[in-house]
């Protein structure tokens, strides 16, 4: 079947009074960028619907383009038809038949937002079964759990019709939120964690820390490619920040006793992650944080880390299993990613018996021996800040190879 | 010297030579070692995988590297019916296979599996209907080839594509070593499974190949060892031979609307005068076929014979396939396609490249011309 336009329903958002339009443009924004590559499509936004309008791109294509966007509740690829009974008629039996296999069974969902529309919903409903029963042989209806759904929406300007549902992304369009910063490690959670955010409509910041050479440039490429990924799945760039963490490992190693120096170490890297937000004008810090998983990640241990800031922190993972984070990372294609065995910022330096159930009052006294704050910013201020975008721009160096 | 014999193999591009010599000095590291210098070799492979999926339209972990067509093939076939066994043990392939489908089928029913060999029509096509009909409740993988590597004809991968999406459970796999560059082929579209690729076969270099396993299927590896390609094919990666192959075939691509215009311009012409000779059958169907392979026999002249009076003359062709042409038996295509065997042992084939031209056809015709009237004297 030749599809000339793909239907896109916003879910969501169709529910946010005054801003909607706002919404509309962002979620416009995220289909232009996911739909570079085809330059003869044409995005035509109504208040409730959005139309892709091909001109001749390959329809298929273009849907799995359009499956990871976050707002789009669901999209159908969908013909227009002329508002005349005789057209209608043609253009529903064609698209029938070109799903159509021997034995399934089919029903007719007309919606009529048009009122002036010669026919009622029922009518279209009879009159269209009815012609479809007529010239298919062996068609069935079933109403209740049908092969084929023929959806025909009668609009003011056109008749639309669609077969397929494809369900989208959901969640709120890319940057409708606010920007808050991501704590991004290497490991498999927190890219879930920043997946889980974007898909709320935030837009993020990447924060990495970095202690070379204790860890290496491999473990850097590591989170600037899962950036890319993230950036990929926000369709634009994503900023990543890199902060040189060694001097400030070397000093809570000094300073603290061994058992708490994980502790200090999360205080250290959230007080510099709040810094760069308050830089960057961010509005909160996500973090990959997992109720009870390792011993950084207890209340007990939640409670003495979080002390240092009174920013929002959103741990979008806090109540999920592992093995749904697995799997969520596997979908959104950074579990291999993750799973690269260099040595990060959180699994180097782990004491061999890290409290799992710190004192907030205890750290706070370690801590209070040295002044960390000209570390912090020293640290702040040799931040290397890059721009990741998707795609392969960042690959030129051996493009004369290839 | 006019080389028409690319469907045995391939001159490799200058370009990609250039690559394969730049990464082998420079960046011989093992892509698994953890310092920097490992790094770039395992930079330069991931980005190899990335231009292959783009070119192929496919995902970057969708595109394993592996030494060639016949690995691509064993691994497939193999790895699918070892995998999925308890599915079913019930095969189904053509007969007119290379043989590193064949053979590995022939394995497989050793070890229990049962095949299923769907005869093909007398222009050695099979068909989607006769497949369906072959497909049993226990059927769990199904390989045809794209270009059959003998005559050239097409298969209806697409028709057969179209009609496994009735079938979610068997796993699909298309041999496109010969079909790769010369027509078109859409792995996603047409829900292919798995596909083999060759790097020797479009200018790329022996030892280098890709088998796309697509994203969710899984199969079992032919080699244990050191875990490279997830796992999949153990074995230090050829980093310098996946990229070369990366090149190739976006040299390939680059140029394959005018080169498979050219080739087609080409055959045409061969066909035209080479029917004109009454010595001379056509094998090559007319229709459906790919645009770079010519297949004809010599009534009554064994095609070794003539082979080496083309050579005296600096033209390179073959007997049937590189593979078989040593076993001295009557090609396979033609055998299943019911050529008489008289016929069949006396085939010859011509196979092109895009840089192939019609001053070189035009010559080569003439040299068949003048060879077959010379031997005509000494056989009769």
């Amino acid at each position: 079947m030749n599809y000339d336009r793909i239907l896109i329903r916003y879910g969501e958002i169709s529910t946010k009074g005054r801003n909607r339009n706002k919404f509309i443009d962002k979620l416009r924004k995220s289909v232009r960028i996911a739909l570079t590559n085809f330059p003869n499509i044409k995005i035509e936004a109504s208040r409730d619907r959005m139309y892709v309008v091909l001109n001749g791109e390959n329809s298929q294509a273009v849907i799995e383009k359009l499956k990871p966007i976050f707002g789009i509740q669901s999209f159908s690829p969908a013909i227009k038809v002329a508002k005349e009974i005789e057209t209608l008629k043609i253009k529903s039996l064609e698209l029938v038949k070109s799903q159509y296999s021997e034995g399934n069974t089919f029903k007719v969902t007309a919606k009529r937002s048009d009122k002036t529309f010669e026919l009622t919903t029922d009518e279209i409903n009879h009159l269209i079964g009815g012609h479809l029963l007529q010239n298919i042989p062996g068609l069935k209806v079933n109403v209740k759990n049908p092969d084929i759904n023929l959806r025909i929406e009668v609009r003011k300007e056109a008749i639309y019709l669609s077969s397929e549902t494809i369900p989208g992304a959901g969640g709120l369009p890319a940057g409708s939120g606010g920007k808050a910063m991501l704590m991004l490690s290497g490991g498999i959670d927190s890219p879930v964690a920043g997946y889980l955010s974007m898909r709320r409509g935030l837009d993020i910041e990447a924060v990495h820390f970095f202690s070379p050479p204790f860890t290496s440039e491999r473990a850097k490429e590591k989170v600037m490619d899962l950036s890319k990924r993230l950036a990929e799945i926000a369709g634009g760039s994503i900023t990543l920040h890199i902060v040189p963490f060694t001097k400030v490992q070397q000093v809570i190693r000094e300073q603290v006793p061994e058992n708490y120096t994980m502790t200090s170490t999360r205080r250290m890297m959230l007080r510099i992650t709040d810094e760069i937000r308050r830089k960057q004008e961010g509005l909160a810090i996500i973090t990959g944080e997992n109720l009870g998983q390792v011993a950084s990640q207890t209340l007990e241990s939640m409670y003495a880390i979080n002390e240092v800031t009174n920013t929002p922190i959103l741990r979008p993972l806090i109540s999920m299993d592992k093995n749904d984070i697995i799997k969520m990372a596997d979908m959104i294609n950074t579990l291999e990613i993750s799973n690269r065995p260099y040595e990060d910022c959180c699994t180097i330096f782990v004491p061999a018996s890290p409290k799992t159930k710190p004192k907030r009052e205890k750290v706070i006294q370690y801590e209070s021996y040295f002044n960390f704050e000209p570390l912090i910013q020293e640290a702040v201020e040799k931040v290397e800040t890059i721009t990741i975008k998707p795609g392969r721009e960042q690959r030129r160096e051996f493009e004369e190879l290839f | 010297m006019i080389y028409f014999d690319n469907s045995a193999t391939t001159k490799p591009y200058k370009e990609v030579l250039d690559s394969f010599l730049k990464v082998s000095s420079d960046y011989f590291a093992n892509p698994s070692s953890l310092h920097r210098f490992g790094g770039q070799a395992e930079k330069l492979l991931s980005q190899a995988r990335e231009q292959v999926a783009q070119l192929l339209q496919v995902k970057t972990n969708e595109i394993y590297f592996t030494s060639g067509g016949t690995e691509s093939n064993n691994l497939a076939v193999k790895g699918a019916a070892l995998r999925n066994r308890n599915k079913g043990k019930h095969l189904i392939t053509s007969s007119v296979e290379h043989p590193s489908v064949r053979l590995a089928m022939e394995q497989l029913e050793q070890v229990g599996f049962d095949i299923t060999y769907v005869p093909v029509d007398r222009n050695g096509r099979v068909s989607a209907t006769d497949i369906e009909a072959a497909i049993r409740k226990d059927t769990s993988f199904i390989s045809i080839m794209l270009v059959n590597n003998e005559v050239g004809t097409i298969q209806p991968i697409k028709e057969i594509g179209e009609m496994l999406k009735r079938y979610p459970t068997i796993l699909f796999h298309v041999d496109a070593v010969q079909g790769i560059g010369k027509v078109p082929l859409t792995l996603h579209e047409d829900r292919i499974d798995l596909c083999s690729i060759s790097g020797h076969k479009f200018h790329g270099l022996k030892g280098t190949g890709v088998l796309y396993v697509r994203d969710g299927v899984r199969i079992t590896p032919l080699f244990s060892g050191g875990s490279q390609e997830r796992a999949l094919r153990s074995g230090t990666e050829n980093v310098a031979g996946a990229v070369a192959l990366a090149k190739a075939l976006r040299m390939t691509f680059d140029r394959s609307t005018a080169g498979i215009e050219n080739m087609r311009n080409i055959q045409n012409m061969l066909r035209q005068e080479l029917s004109k000779n009454e010595r001379i059958q056509i094998n090559t169907p007319s229709e459906n076929s790919a645009p770079h392979i010519l297949n004809f026999s010599l009534n009554g002249i064994k095609s070794e014979v003539f082979i080496h009076a083309l050579e005296e003359k600096e033209i390179f062709v073959s007997t049937t396939s590189a593979c078989s042409s040593k076993k001295k038996t009557a090609s396979t295509t033609l055998t299943a396609m019911g050529v008489p065997k008289a016929t069949a042992e006396s085939a010859v084939r011509i196979s092109l490249s895009y840089d192939n031209t019609t001053e070189e056809a035009l010559k080569v015709i003439e040299a068949i011309e003048n060879s077959l009237k010379q031997l005509e004297r000494v056989m009769k």
